[in-house]
């Protein structure tokens, strides 16, 4: 279980989290949403540690994570942006992450179900974005961590990796994991999502499930649902 | 008639030698003591010492006489005062291992003092533990040659000097190797002497000094590691060539001072890391050719007032100053010099530059007014201030050039 | 740490960059021994390069490396590391390269010209130790420079600047405070000038072992005592010591209050 307790963050005059109170509940699909610049990001990642708020508590199974850092061994990470050292091979990238976190790992699967064997001596530095967001995928999905962070996973994959994401995000939520996931592509959301945390300007104007967000609206479809609620806060 | 006379000449010179007794000093011989052969001898006779130990001092030697140590005998002066005292002409004292001269210094204590003798020979000696080792006075035509003395001096004021003239004429002091006195050589008054191929090294002041000695030469000398290589000061006509000075490294310390020297020669020098290579102050008309000034502190610095010097055909290699000039140019002459620093080019190849060369740098004159900035030596700034100086000189003296810089070492 | 540093390491010794520094050095050092054929001057020129250039590329490459494996740090924050061990980890994989470079580029044309059979062995080793403290203290400053300023402009700025700063500026004041207070004793003052600054350090400790240690020695007791004894060395040495471990500090605590 995650907690946000009066989480507050400001970088300079923006702020981009106001005292954000939420709870995430363990197993299943959760989808953080939120126009850009909204605090998504910021979000995920004051979770990982990796953005320090200037007050309130962030507590995952009950722990505080602020200047911990062995907590992020039950999290899996896929960051926007794949960026790697461009002198690393794929599969030295792979062994290296590998080695950093001696987990027990599923990386011969991953590297089958994406494709990824024909570039595994290939340098980082001579990919395409989509191969390189498959091997980002790959390197996420390795350690079956209990809680799994996916930032923008459908940027730049091809049908037939979306797919297999698909796949495998459904499997993994069988499992019982829990599975965060920014997105903007909503019918990707709405199809995978338990339920939906709707952010916009450093707060939070909705949690529940994709359901109950319509109810609330009076709105049949998912995307004019998250419309009303834009269109009422900036009417 | 004439042809008898040369017979005559003929017969005295192979009969004189015979006139001559040959005696002989050892602890078994009849005669056991120097002094006591010293007593019985007549003028020309040949005093033999074979080997052993022989504790005398104050040897007085007042005719003529030729003493000979046989296997490098030992004349052990006990610390008590002078061991010989040359007293008379043609004199020859060789082949002894002298040592423990006193050490009163006001009456100067000298194993071997040669006063007011024409024609002396002091050879083959070795000198250890003394304050002077040979001291000349009012002498002339003597030679000094192939000794060896081992001072151990600490401190300039409490030590003498290894060979030592005053007021003398045609002394040759050669092949001598001279370590750890006050000066190793020191000429004083001295003129027409010649001072060949030593080696004078560790010595606390100076390897060698003349002081007021005009028409001497100094050539094939080598100097390490002493006070200061060599000192030459208020004498005139001085010839100074295939010295090598070396290594005359510390504060304010240098290969070759001049003081108020005139119409000297300067050439085929090796001066290699002195703190200063030459240090010269009112001296003029002195010639310098070709000689090797190999990274030193600094290769010339000149003071005072220094007239028609020429400097020609030098090597000026990797100094960190090659000169530092602190005087008017007052018709100095640099040419045909080679500078390691000189960065022109050559058309014509010709060997010369085509560009003059400009050896002081701003640097230079700049420590030459706050010494302390020396601690930025080669640093970046410094390197862009001289480069700067170097393309349009306002503080360097303009005056100071070489026209003919070459383009390759002068062998 | 060393998991970074290693996968750093391999990563920088791979690149181009690490192999045209190192070529240049070997190159430098061939051109000024077999061509110049005179071991002294080589070193010399080496002091020059060696204080102005190789802070110039410990600068340049730490700030690129820091800058250019942003998104890839995102990742590895994300893994169960201690942060400031990421941090240290690619600022050693990068100083050690950059110092490989440096050491391997000029030991290899002085060791075939026979160095080892040289008196100059003390000053070349004293080149490379030197050149090896400054590539870490620039890297390690130019890190916290990094790490401090998101704006990869403004980073490569600063960075730049305080190279400049350090390599040139800080002499020219410097030399004119040494001439303004030419009446005033200097020698103290001139000594912990050095002393704050890595760079004339270095020129030093080189200088001690090129040549100067008589020259410096010419202008004053305090001067005499510092460098005509070991104990200028010793405390040299020492602060260069400080030198490095300030900054890498610095990396360490700015890692810890930094937002990714």
């Amino acid at each position: 279980m995650i907690t946000f307790h009066d989480v507050k963050k400001d970088f300079g005059k923006l702020e981009v989290l106001k005292k954000i109170n939420l709870q995430i509940k363990e197993g299943g699909i959760f989808a953080i949403l939120g126009p850009n610049g909204s605090g998504k990001t910021t979000l995920i990642k004051s979770m990982l540690g990796m953005v320090i708020p200037q007050s309130g508590a962030i507590k995952i199974h009950h722990q505080n994570i602020l200047k911990h850092w062995k907590y992020r061994e039950n999290i899996d990470y896929l960051p926007q942006i794949a960026n790697f050292p461009s002198n690393l091979k794929v599969i030295e990238l792979i062994n290296m992450i590998k080695d950093i976190r001696n987990g027990n790992c599923r990386d011969q699967e991953l590297i089958q179900l994406f494709r990824i064997t024909p570039f595994l001596d290939k340098k980082l530095g001579h990919l395409s974005g989509g191969t390189k967001q498959r091997v980002n995928l790959v390197l996420a999905f390795m350690f079956d961590s209990p809680l799994i962070i996916l930032d923008e996973p459908t940027s730049g994959l091809d049908p037939v990796a979306l797919i297999t994401l698909k796949e495998l995000i459904i499997k993994k939520k069988a499992a019982g994991k829990t599975i965060i996931i920014t997105s903007h592509i909503m019918s990707f959301v709405e199809e995978i999502s338990d339920e939906i945390v709707f952010i916009l300007d450093g707060n939070i104007y909705f949690q529940g499930t994709i359901s109950a967000l319509k109810h609330q609206t009076k709105q049949d479809h998912f995307e004019y649902a998250i419309a009303s609620i834009l269109k009422e806060n900036y009417v | 008639m004439k042809s008898k006379k040369w017979l005559f000449f003929v017969i005295l010179i192979i009969t004189t030698p015979l006139l001559a007794t040959t005696i002989e000093v050892c602890s078994d011989c009849q005669i056991k003591t120097i002094k006591a052969a010293l007593s019985v001898a007549k003028p020309n006779d040949i005093i033999k010492v074979k080997k052993g130990v022989y504790k005398e001092t104050n040897l007085i030697i007042d005719k003529s006489l030729t003493i000979i140590g046989e296997n490098q005998p030992t004349i052990d002066g006990q610390l008590k005062g002078d061991i010989f005292k040359i007293k008379s002409d043609k004199v020859v004292i060789k082949g002894f291992n002298i040592i423990n001269v006193g050490k009163d210094f006001a009456n100067s204590n000298t194993a071997i003092r040669v006063q007011k003798s024409n024609n002396f020979e002091i050879s083959y000696n070795r000198f250890e533990n003394i304050l002077f080792a040979v001291y000349i006075e009012k002498s002339s035509y003597g030679k000094i040659i192939n000794n060896k003395i081992f001072g151990n001096a600490k401190t300039e004021i409490n030590s003498g000097n290894g060979i030592h003239l005053w007021d003398s004429k045609h002394i040759l002091i050669t092949n001598n190797y001279i370590e750890k006195m006050r000066d190793g050589i020191y000429l004083e008054f001295a003129s027409n002497c010649e001072v060949v191929n030593n080696f004078s090294t560790k010595n606390v002041r100076y390897g060698l000094h003349f002081m007021f000695s005009n028409d001497n030469s100094y050539l094939k000398n080598k100097f390490l590691s002493n006070g200061a290589g060599v000192a030459v000061m208020f004498s005139k006509r001085i010839k100074m060539m295939n010295n090598q000075f070396l290594k005359n490294w510390g504060t304010a310390s240098y290969g070759l001072l001049l003081k108020e020297i005139n119409d000297a020669e300067i050439k085929h020098n090796i001066f290699e890391e002195n703190t200063i290579a030459i240090n010269v102050e009112g001296s003029n008309r002195i010639d310098y050719e070709n000689n090797n000034f190999t990274r030193n502190g600094w290769a010339l610095k000149v003071r005072g007032a220094c007239y028609n010097n020429v400097f020609k055909k030098n090597n000026f290699l990797y100094n960190s100053f090659d000169v530092s000039w602190n005087s008017k140019m007052n018709d100095n002459l640099f040419e045909h010099n080679y500078w390691s620093e000189y960065s022109g080019y050559d058309l014509d190849k010709n060997g010369v530059g085509d560009v003059p060369y400009r050896p002081v740098k701003l640097f230079s004159y700049i420590v030459n007014k706050t010494p302390e900035t020396i601690i930025l030596l080669r640093s970046l700034f410094i390197n862009l201030v001289d480069f700067s100086e170097k393309v349009t000189p306002v503080f360097t003296p303009d005056f100071l050039i070489d026209n003919q810089p070459q383009m390759k070492p002068i062998l | 740490m060393f998991k970074i540093l290693k996968y750093s390491f391999y990563d920088l010794i791979r690149s181009r960059w690490s192999f045209i520094y190192l070529m240049f050095y070997f190159l430098l050092g061939v051109v000024l021994l077999f061509l110049n054929n005179n071991l002294s001057n080589a070193i010399v020129t080496l002091l020059n390069v060696v204080t102005v250039l190789v802070p110039l590329i410990g600068t340049i490459f730490g700030v690129m490396y820091y800058y250019d494996s942003k998104e890839f740090t995102e990742l590895l924050l994300a893994q169960p590391i201690k942060r400031s061990n990421i941090f240290l980890g690619q600022y050693f994989g990068v100083a050690i390269s950059l110092s490989i470079s440096l050491i391997v580029g000029l030991g290899l044309p002085f060791i075939y010209y026979g160095l080892f059979i040289s008196d100059k062995i003390f000053e070349f080793l004293t080149l490379i130790i030197v050149g090896t403290f400054l590539t870490f203290i620039f890297t390690a400053i130019s890190f916290f420079i990094a790490i401090s300023f998101e704006n990869k402009i403004k980073g490569f700025g600063i960075a730049i600047l305080v190279w400049l700063l350090l390599a040139v500026i800080y002499d020219g004041i410097f030399l004119i405070s040494l001439i303004y207070f030419e009446q005033y004793p200097l020698d103290v003052f001139s000594l912990g000038a050095v002393m704050l600054n890595p760079i004339d350090l270095a020129r030093t400790l080189m200088l001690l072992k090129l040549d100067i240690s008589a020259l410096l020695g010419y202008t004053g007791a305090v001067f005499k005592k510092f460098f005509g004894t070991n104990f200028g060395v010793i405390l040299s040495y020492l602060i260069l010591i400080f030198w490095t471990i300030i900054p890498i500090l610095g990396i360490v605590w700015k890692s810890n209050k930094k937002d990714f």
